[in-house]
């Protein structure tokens, strides 16, 4: 447990976070997540971050050691999708037992890796520590080094038990696995100027697909996506990049600012949520690719793209401006920058009725006041209580957040959409928001919400005849 | 008659079974006004939650006590008070459940002292009822996670009477039951001019209902005064082999004596089941019942072509794995794979030749060349690769709407059941083409190789 407390100290005081680096040493030491209080605690654990941080790398079996609630509850429930092996979908666990934890598990472990790669020969295996296991003292580093040695195949070991913190923090120490183990350890078959890698993207319902055509078209190659639609032999390989784009979230940021120092890759954060941050997104990535040694004719190209695709995304938004008119959001985003979405929504003419920024940095909470005029409107936290208040009383129209709280506002029967991690539909790029507009408009105008609204007959102050049965 | 063996794998691919603490929350959000905690890190309550707001759509209140490696090493009972606490401030639930996880149960904790100290020193948690069950998830499964939280209240909860509540009647339902189920039991109880109390009542707690106002807790179920009264019952009525437990711990307890129905799908079953309603309640069988078993014996007949002779894989939890294997069995189908998740006294007496307790991965291998698959939303991948149709069945079911609305007891549950199976068989009918009986001299012989001996050799007789 000694090297793993090293690495969570390290990742706290990650410098390429702002929000660390505004802290002192001793708040930096506690780290960026807030003490979790018994009783009043939501979100996922470490362990469950590393997962969808790695998990989306598709033709390597992951095998998570431990009891069975930590893989039987949850397999198979995520919406990163492949072009290709579908492996990842498959579920591993050691399903400890009484006798493992007094015997301990390593020796069940081994086996279970002999057993996977027997059946299933995967190009490399990741074996994901859980808080029992740990507890026990189970070394997965070692077992995972006896099976590289004694099988010849990458064995990773993902030693990110649970109750060491929250989901972004697994996110990050998911990071440092693939930095210590995986990335620069294989060589691409060939390289090209045009390079890039892009970081923190998890490819969920499709959305890398949404902005490769355009990469594509830019004869830009994406070397690796940490790690959504990604193969193990990608991200093995993917330090030969010329440039990256770390997406979003800073879930990621040790992986990409760690390869900048390392590789010499440089990276900038961007978003492809709305229309004008894909276009920034896609010059940035132009930009920096000039910088290192691509043909200047790039950036002129990008333009011209980005204003044919701009203009088309346009054509097809504008008729909603109209549908849209005076319709207030509430949104509440997760992973996805508040400003990113804000800005987005407001794009099309979307009013915001109020956002939250419970997890955004300093920055992105200012980026979030330049976009809302009124303070009112920006939440730290709100209470589930107070959003269902909120919508009851129809200050918003629509709320927009993740699975956790659509019923809220599906119980104070008001139209609701997912744009966090379980969502099915793609968001990304400019095809992304005229996806999020249509989803929208469609949620709205749905015909449901006048009828479930009307009180039953039986309920109603104004006797029913007296409007339905004159019909 | 079965034989019972287990899987000897060191590695469990795509998991049948769900952990034995969220089965054990599943029954406490059948109470009314409750909130259960996961005594475990927060990522135990996380995965529960979503997979329960998967399969019910509904909002679920679980909350975690938040270990970190340092409480779990000095012990919980600091989490376990401020959860409490905390709690009790936001939500004010009428009752709290708390279920352990392996994470704590590692280590081991004297919980019940640990409760009694926490009341002492918090004066308003003194009368509040808080059930603590041992649900560990390196052992047992769902199903026994469910059954002891109920054995668990019971025991808290349920005080001796020397009245009867007359016509009053407990009814303890396994996990394996839908809201539809429990809806369906309760009507044909009353029927009989009884009054069924459920516990625990997942029908009006995750039924999907809109409640008038907004509640931190759970939105239906039965209440803590109702369990209280269950000493006072004429009798209790257990549905599914797992409740006998705690229908046992009920009869001692206030001596209610109980009857155990390990299942309600299927003639027979339903023949019994009604017989004893008449006896219980010195009431005739009443003419809705009368005709709805004619109506079953008709779709029986109907139906009855398309099941003769089909091979079943069935991958479920003892007490499903019982009600549907049975049936399909009584209908003429072979029980081609049966895989479940943990001990039972039932499964050896499964009509087919063995149970194993095993995982999606020894399903789809012993599956091949079954006609129908039946078991959670899981089997869609291993549906996807046999190219064999997938009839959903227990929880999870995330992929389909309406899953705890899904009927398959009483005798029109039986006869919609028959209908929906009879149905994916009429579909997937196969149809003859020229080639389809050659002579074996004229072409050789194709042989059609046994299935799932290669995998045989891995499991093991208990």
């Amino acid at each position: 447990m000694a090297g793993l407390n090293i690495k969570v100290q390290e990742v706290f005081s990650e410098p390429g976070c702002d929000k660390n680096q505004a802290k002192d040493e001793k708040e930096r030491k506690k780290g960026c997540t807030k003490q979790l209080v018994p009783g009043a605690a939501a979100g996922g654990c470490a362990f469950d971050g590393a997962k969808i941080a790695l998990q989306p790398i598709a033709d390597v079996a992951h095998i998570v050691h431990g009891p069975i609630a930590c893989e039987g509850n949850a397999w198979d429930n995520r919406g990163s999708k492949s072009s290709g092996p579908l492996l990842y979908r498959t579920g591993f666990t050691t399903d400890i037992s009484e006798n493992d934890i007094v015997f301990g598990g390593e020796k069940r472990l081994y086996r279970a890796i002999r057993e996977v790669i027997e059946k299933y020969d995967p190009p490399a295996v990741f074996v994901y520590q859980t808080c029992i296991t740990a507890l026990i003292g189970d070394e997965i580093e070692a077992v995972c080094k006896a099976a590289r040695e004694k099988f010849g195949k990458p064995v990773i070991p993902i030693n990110v038990p649970g109750f060491v913190g929250s989901k972004n923090l697994g996110n990050k120490l998911a990071g440092e696995a693939l930095l210590d183990y995986v990335i620069g350890t294989e060589e691409p078959e060939t390289t090209t100027p045009y390079d890039i890698n892009i970081i923190g993207e998890y490819n969920l319902a499709g959305e890398i697909w949404q902005i490769k055509p355009l990469l594509d078209h830019l004869g830009i190659r994406v070397l690796a996506c940490i790690s959504g639609d990604a193969h193990y032999h990608e991200v093995a390989s993917s330090h030969r990049a010329k440039a990256a784009m770390m997406v979003c979230s800073k879930a990621m940021i040790n992986v990409a600012r760690k390869m900048e120092e390392r590789y010499d890759i440089p990276f900038f954060e961007g978003s492809f949520y709305g229309i004008s941050d894909t276009s920034d997104a896609l010059r940035q990535i132009a930009k920096l690719l000039v910088q290192r040694g691509a043909p200047e004719d790039l950036l002129a190209r990008t333009e011209i793209l980005i204003r044919r695709e701009e203009a088309r995304a346009w054509a097809r938004l504008n008729s909603y401006r109209k549908r849209f008119e005076g319709k207030r959001v509430l949104l509440f985003t997760g992973g996805v920058k508040s400003w990113s979405v804000v800005s987005a929504l407001q794009e099309v003419g979307l009013e915001i009725a109020g956002t939250s920024v419970k997890k955004s940095t300093e920055e992105d909470k200012e980026r979030v006041k330049e976009l809302i005029s009124d303070d009112a409107h920006i939440f730290d936290d709100l209470p589930p209580r107070e959003m269902y208040k909120m919508l009851k009383e129809a200050k918003a129209d629509i709320m927009l957040s993740g699975g956790r709280s659509q019923f809220v506002a599906l119980k104070a029967r008001m139209p609701w959409l997912d744009i966090n991690q379980e969502r099915h539909h793609a968001y990304a790029g400019d095809e992304g928001m005229v996806t999020l507009v249509e989803e929208i408009d469609k949620a709205l105008y749905n015909p449901i919400w006048e009828q479930i609204r009307k009180t039953a007959p039986w309920d109603s102050e104004i006797h029913p005849l007296s409007i339905e049965g004159r019909r | 008659m079965a034989k019972v063996t287990v899987s000897k794998k060191a590695c469990t691919v795509n998991p049948l079974k769900m952990s034995q603490p969220i089965g054990g929350v599943l029954a406490f959000l059948g109470i009314a006004n409750c909130m259960p905690i996961l005594h475990g890190s927060q990522g135990c309550t996380a995965f529960g939650l979503v997979l329960f707001v998967r399969h019910f759509r509904e909002a679920i209140p679980l909350q975690t006590t938040a270990m970190n490696e340092v409480t779990t090493i000095m012990g919980g009972m600091d989490n376990i008070e401020q959860a409490l606490v905390n709690i009790y401030k936001r939500a004010k639930p009428e009752i709290i459940g708390l279920c352990t996880t392996g994470l704590t149960e590692t280590r081991g904790e004297d919980i019940h002292g640990d409760l009694k100290l926490i009341r002492k020193r918090n004066p308003e948690l003194a009368d509040l009822p808080i059930v603590f069950v041992n649900t560990p998830d390196f052992k047992d499964a769902f199903q026994d996670g469910w059954a002891k939280s109920v054995t668990r209240i019971v025991e808290e909860l349920v005080v001796k009477s020397t009245e009867t509540i007359p016509g009053q009647v407990n009814l303890l339902p396994g996990s394996h039951l839908t809201a539809a189920d429990i809806e369906e039991i309760v009507e044909t109880i009353t029927a009989f001019g009884l009054t069924p109390i459920v516990l625990p009542d997942i029908s009006s707690s995750l039924d999907g209902h809109i409640p008038e106002q907004f509640s931190p807790t759970t939105i239906g179920g039965i209440t803590v005064d109702e369990i209280r009264s269950m000493g006072s019952s004429l009798a209790t009525i257990a549905v599914g082999q797992q409740m006998e437990s705690a229908a046992l711990e009920l009869e001692m307890r206030s001596g209610v004596s109980y009857t155990v129905f390990d299942r309600l799908t299927g003639l027979d079953a339903n023949d019994r089941f009604l017989m004893y309603l008449s006896g219980l309640s010195g009431r005739p069988v009443p003419l809705k019942y009368r005709r709805q078993r004619s109506q079953l014996v008709d779709a029986m007949l109907d139906a009855h072509f398309f099941f003769g002779g089909k091979k079943v894989a069935i991958g479920a939890e003892p007490d499903l794995l019982w009600a549907l294997g049975s049936l399909m069995s009584e209908m003429g189908c072979e029980i081609a794979t049966a895989v479940t998740t943990t001990q039972s006294p039932l499964l050896e007496k499964m009509p087919c030749d063995e149970v194993l307790i095993g995982d999606l991965e020894d399903f789809e291998m012993r599956a091949k060349g079954s006609d129908l698959l039946i078991t959670h939303s899981h089997g869609r991948q291993a549906s996807e690769r046999l190219g064999i149709p997938l009839l959903r069945a227990g929880l999870p079911s995330f992929d389909r709407l309406g899953a705890n609305h899904k009927l398959s007891v009483g005798y029109r549950g039986t006869r919609d059941l028959i209908f929906q199976i009879g149905n994916v068989f009429l579909e997937h009918t196969h149809e003859g083409s020229p080639d389809s009986w050659p002579l074996p001299e004229a072409h050789g012989v194709a042989v059609d190789e046994g299935i799932g001996n290669e995998h045989a050799a891995q499991a093991q007789t208990v």
